[in-house]
């Protein structure tokens, strides 16, 4: 009894496993998806401003001006162009061939050398606030940085009312990507996930496959186990490969433990590919099965994850629908493994709710599928 | 193994119903089947589509519930224990699942497995079964690269590794070419005989009714008879006949002999036409109206199929064949389609003219180097299996896909500069008829009006003639989806006939409908070739050849041979096959052309 279960077992994991290899959809769901995802979101989804193109109009150009604008021209968040007067300047802003002006008033070495309070004129475009804002931070970062390089030079930091106010808000080290790139896995996982197994059974049912398995001595367990586990390990690697492009592509540190970051991606993969498995317990062709799968899993990890919109700064009712979303536990863990380390008091609770989340999916799955067509 | 004395029957249903809910509608499957399965014999499940076959074998293979009524396989409840038949039964689906990306081996491997056959056991059955199936030399090849009867053959094989005491196999030989088609029945014979196993066959064929040993005959959901198919030839004894008349073309006489009170059935069959009357007896006062010298009517035997149509009218009580209000479409106001008695073959003018044409998909040639030519007034057809090319030429024809060679002239334009005029010319019967499920019976024949540009005093003029002529009327607010098939067909042919075509493609028309419709429709399209429409099409029905004037038979992308059907079953004849049937033809057509492909 128990050597034919082991044998039809043993057999279908061994055709599901042949499948993945000869038909490279799974394997494209797999790695392709994740790494394509996390190159698109991960270089497109960034509350960075880089190469942001900025006039510089300097009325008298003297070597104390040359020294700090050569600040712009070497910062990587600057394109810096020269214009001569403040309408050309303005004009470009006005066709947004700028974001913004620096403008160096023809008094500006003489008040900087007299009473070091020179005005520097900042004009900024605002139609995207979240820029304006951005670029306004690092402008009085690349000014505070030239007054404190120029106190030094002169030996008289002290005297500069401005050196002592260098309130690193931007830190050219810290992009807003490292603690991005963590959540991003979590959503991208939790697409892929649900759609292996959604899909791959979905598959079944469209080409007739499944119906002429049902008719043998196999049991529904059997069936399941046999989806669960080839794909479980297919989307292991499709979250190895993940976490390896965010370390070493997009820089993102890793902090916590491999261990830690393994348990956690597996008790998450046994959800996402639960949640694809009760999903396949209705959709009986790839479409439907597709498009669900994305609604249910990818939208709401999306937006209600935490991973780039903040969670309690969303309305009570919303809050507590966050809940129920698995990539929530996932993104916290994650962040925390990334970017703190194994934080404890937040890798645990979140394993347990992915615990939990990975049973009920599970449970469901099994409880809804039929050995029969109706 | 049980003694099979005291064994309760393989299967035994009674009074099995089934109904499905589609949106708000119940469509009732299986109302009310009772019946018996012998052991150690072959009983067929035979029907037209949608007549509840599928449904009854999968409720016999546990895969549904039934609403109503009791299934016991080997005396076991199927109801109550699924998994204890399930481990006795062996079933093959409609559409067998392989597993296309797994080799034959793989294929054969994972149902060994599921069916718990231990690897010692597999050597000799293995062994035997490629043996059976002539799969031995394709262990390797990817079950995907087979062609259709031998995925069906490996389906088979599959189902088979286990020897199961029923084997289920739901319409094994649909779509499959003749060849393998007598593979598949030899193999059925084989297992009955020398391995005794129970099979029930599933078919819409109902030539091959008389090929089991007992026959269940199902029509929307209900068992229309059962019994040996000799009983029901024998109800038909000195009913069938075949008419011959000099001097009066086969359509002309078919269309005569069907109006004759007394006869129920009158379809072409060879160079005559074959006649079923309503009563046995006297065929001499079945006089013919008008020009009786030459007139010849001859008994012949009754086939399973006559004895069909004898009940479908008995049942539908439906006086004749004619019962409608006109002959047949007359789309151009042309004089009656029955005045012509002879199409003027004399001025043959070549409407379609296809030359050297070859279509590739990558490395596949899904036709290869086909020519041919079909005169104007011509009922043409392409014969041949599922994957034989004939759909892929048809959308080359109708300027739906472009060919990778070859040139193709279709009512005088050639397809490759000027596809949207010859477009115009024709109407196009898809195989799933291509209708919108969602709207109405008049809803559909507007939208396609309006598709062929109609439009004004023009299109109310068409609209009411098609309701009028293809009795749609009534019909005209149900929705397309819910329509039985036969008028679904009907419908269909309406919509590719409104802009009054020249030439009439039909890919596979009749597939899978009850034999009435089937008649029915060719009546109509006898009536139009006869009106001067050149009709094209694809059947892979051996019999429907016959309604054509000439045709090509196909394989593999190619064409094997091409003529009138009564020259192509001539060049089959042979001391051991003095009548050949258009199967036997396209058997020996393909035999013949087997070496020549090897080479």
């Amino acid at each position: 009894m128990k050597a034919a279960r082991l044998r039809r077992l043993g057999g279908l994991l061994r055709k599901e496993l042949l499948q993945i290899w000869r038909d490279p959809s799974a394997l494209a769901i797999a790695f392709a998806l994740p790494a394509l995802l996390l190159i698109i979101f991960g270089y497109g989804v960034s509350l960075d401003a880089t190469n942001v193109p900025l006039a510089l109009v300097v009325q008298h150009p003297d070597g104390l001006t040359a020294s700090f604008t050569s600040q712009f021209s070497h910062s990587p968040f600057f394109r810096p162009r020269r214009f001569l007067t403040i309408q050309g300047a303005e004009t470009a802003m006005a066709a947004r061939k700028v974001e913004g002006i620096i403008w160096l008033q023809s008094d500006f070495t003489r008040r900087a050398e007299s009473d070091g309070n020179a005005p520097i004129g900042v004009i900024v475009n605002g139609v995207d606030a979240n820029d304006a804002r951005i670029i306004e931070g690092y402008v009085q970062q690349v000014w505070a940085n030239w007054l404190t390089a120029r106190a030094a030079v002169d030996g008289k930091g002290a005297a500069l009312p401005l050196a002592a106010q260098p309130q690193v808000r931007f830190n050219a080290s810290v992009s807003s990507r490292d603690y991005l790139v963590p959540g991003l896995i979590a959503v991208i996982m939790t697409l892929t996930g649900a759609l292996l197994t959604a899909l791959v059974i979905a598959r079944e049912w469209e080409r007739g496959t499944l119906e002429a398995l049902m008719v043998t001595r196999v049991t529904v367990s059997e069936i399941l186990l046999a989806k669960l586990v080839p794909y479980f390990l297919l989307g292991m690697g499709g979250m190895a490969a993940s976490v390896l492009l965010a370390v070493f592509l997009f820089g993102v540190p890793l902090h916590g433990s491999v261990l830690v970051l393994t348990g956690a991606s597996a008790l998450f993969m046994l959800a996402a590919l639960g949640m694809g498995l009760v999903i396949s317990g209705f959709a009986r062709n790839q479409f439907v099965a597709g498009q669900i799968a994305i609604i249910t899993t990818f939208l709401p990890a999306f937006i209600l994850s935490g991973f780039v919109f903040d969670i309690s700064s969303m309305p009570a009712a919303v809050q507590i629908i966050t809940h129920i979303v698995a990539a929530r536990y996932f993104v916290a863990i994650l962040q925390s493994v990334f970017l703190a380390g194994d934080v404890w008091p937040v890798v645990v609770p979140n394993a347990l709710a992915l615990a939990v989340m990975a049973a009920i999916f599970l449970g469901v799955a099994r409880a809804t599928a039929r050995k029969r067509l109706d | 193994m049980p003694p099979a004395a005291e064994a309760p029957p393989a299967l035994r249903l009674e009074d099995v119903r089934r109904s499905f809910r589609t949106g708000k509608r119940v469509v009732v499957a299986l109302d009310g089947v009772s019946a018996t399965a012998a052991r150690g014999a072959v009983t067929g499940l035979i029907g037209p589509d949608g007549a509840g076959k599928t449904t009854l074998m999968r409720l016999i293979a546990g895969l549904l519930r039934a609403d109503g009524g009791r299934i016991e396989v080997l005396g076991i409840d199927v109801a109550r224990n699924p998994l204890g038949v399930q481990a006795r039964l062996g079933y093959m689906p409609q559409r067998f699942g392989l597993y296309e990306d797994l080799s034959v081996k793989e294929n054969l491997d994972l149902y060994a497995d599921l069916q718990g056959v231990t690897p010692e056991e597999r050597g000799v059955r293995y062994a035997e079964l490629l043996h059976m199936t002539g799969l031995g030399p394709f262990t390797a090849r990817m079950a995907g690269r087979l062609s259709g009867g031998m995925k069906q053959k490996l389906g088979l094989a599959c189902t088979l590794v286990h020897p199961p005491e029923l084997l289920l196999l739901d319409e094994p030989t649909v779509g499959v070419d003749p060849v393998s088609r007598r593979e598949l029945w030899q193999i059925i014979d084989h297992l009955t005989r020398t391995a005794h196993m129970t099979v029930l066959f599933s078919t819409a064929y109902l030539d091959e009714a008389e090929r089991c040993d007992s026959v269940l005959l199902i029509h929307e959901g209900r068992l229309l008879g059962r019994g040996a198919p000799g009983t029901f030839t024998a109800e038909m004894a000195g009913r069938s006949f075949l008419a011959r008349a000099e001097g009066v073309g086969r359509r002309a006489l078919q269309a005569r002999m069907a109006k004759m009170p007394g006869v129920i059935d009158a379809v072409i069959q060879g160079s005559g036409v074959r006649v079923v009357t309503e009563a046995a007896g006297p065929s001499d006062q079945t006089a013919l109206p008008s020009g009786g010298s030459g007139f010849a009517l001859v008994p012949t035997a009754p086939r399973f199929e006559d004895s069909f149509v004898a009940r479908l009218r008995a049942q539908s009580s439906a006086p004749t064949p004619t019962s409608g209000a006109n002959d047949a479409p007359r789309p151009r106001g042309d004089p009656p389609a029955s005045a012509p008695t002879t199409p003027a073959r004399s001025a043959r003018e070549d409407i379609i003219v296809v030359q050297h044409l070859t279509r590739r998909f990558g490395t596949f040639h899904a036709v290869d180097d086909v020519s041919f030519s079909v005169a104007r007034g011509e009922i043409f057809g392409l014969l041949g299996a599922n994957g034989a090319g004939k759909s892929t030429t048809f959308r080359m024809l109708c300027g739906l896909l472009p060919p990778s060679e070859g040139t193709l002239r279709v009512a005088g334009f050639d397809l490759r500069t000027a596809a949207a005029p010859a477009r115009g010319r024709i109407g196009y019967m898809a195989q799933k008829f291509s209708l919108y499920g969602d709207l109405s019976v008049a809803q559909n024949l507007r939208f396609f009006s309006s598709a062929y540009r109609l439009y004004g005093a023009r299109q109310r003029e068409q609209l009411a003639w098609a309701e009028e002529e293809f009795q749609l009327g009534p019909l005209a607010e149900a929705t397309a989806r819910d329509l039985p098939l036969g008028f679904k067909q009907r419908l269909a042919l309406a919509c590719a006939l409104m802009h009054e075509p020249e030439i009439l493609f039909l890919d596979e028309p009749t597939s899978g409908v009850d034999p009435l419709a089937r008649r029915e429709f060719w009546r109509r399209i006898n009536a139009l070739a006869e009106a001067g429409v050149t009709v094209l099409v694809t059947t892979h029905f051996m019999e429907e050849a016959e309604y054509c004037d000439r045709l090509v038979i196909m394989a593999q992308g190619r064409v094997l041979t091409a003529g009138t059907p009564a020259a192509i079953k001539e060049a089959a004849r042979a001391s051991a096959l003095p009548d050949p049937t258009m199967e036997d033809a396209f058997i020996a057509v393909i035999e013949a052309a087997q070496p020549a492909r090897a080479a």
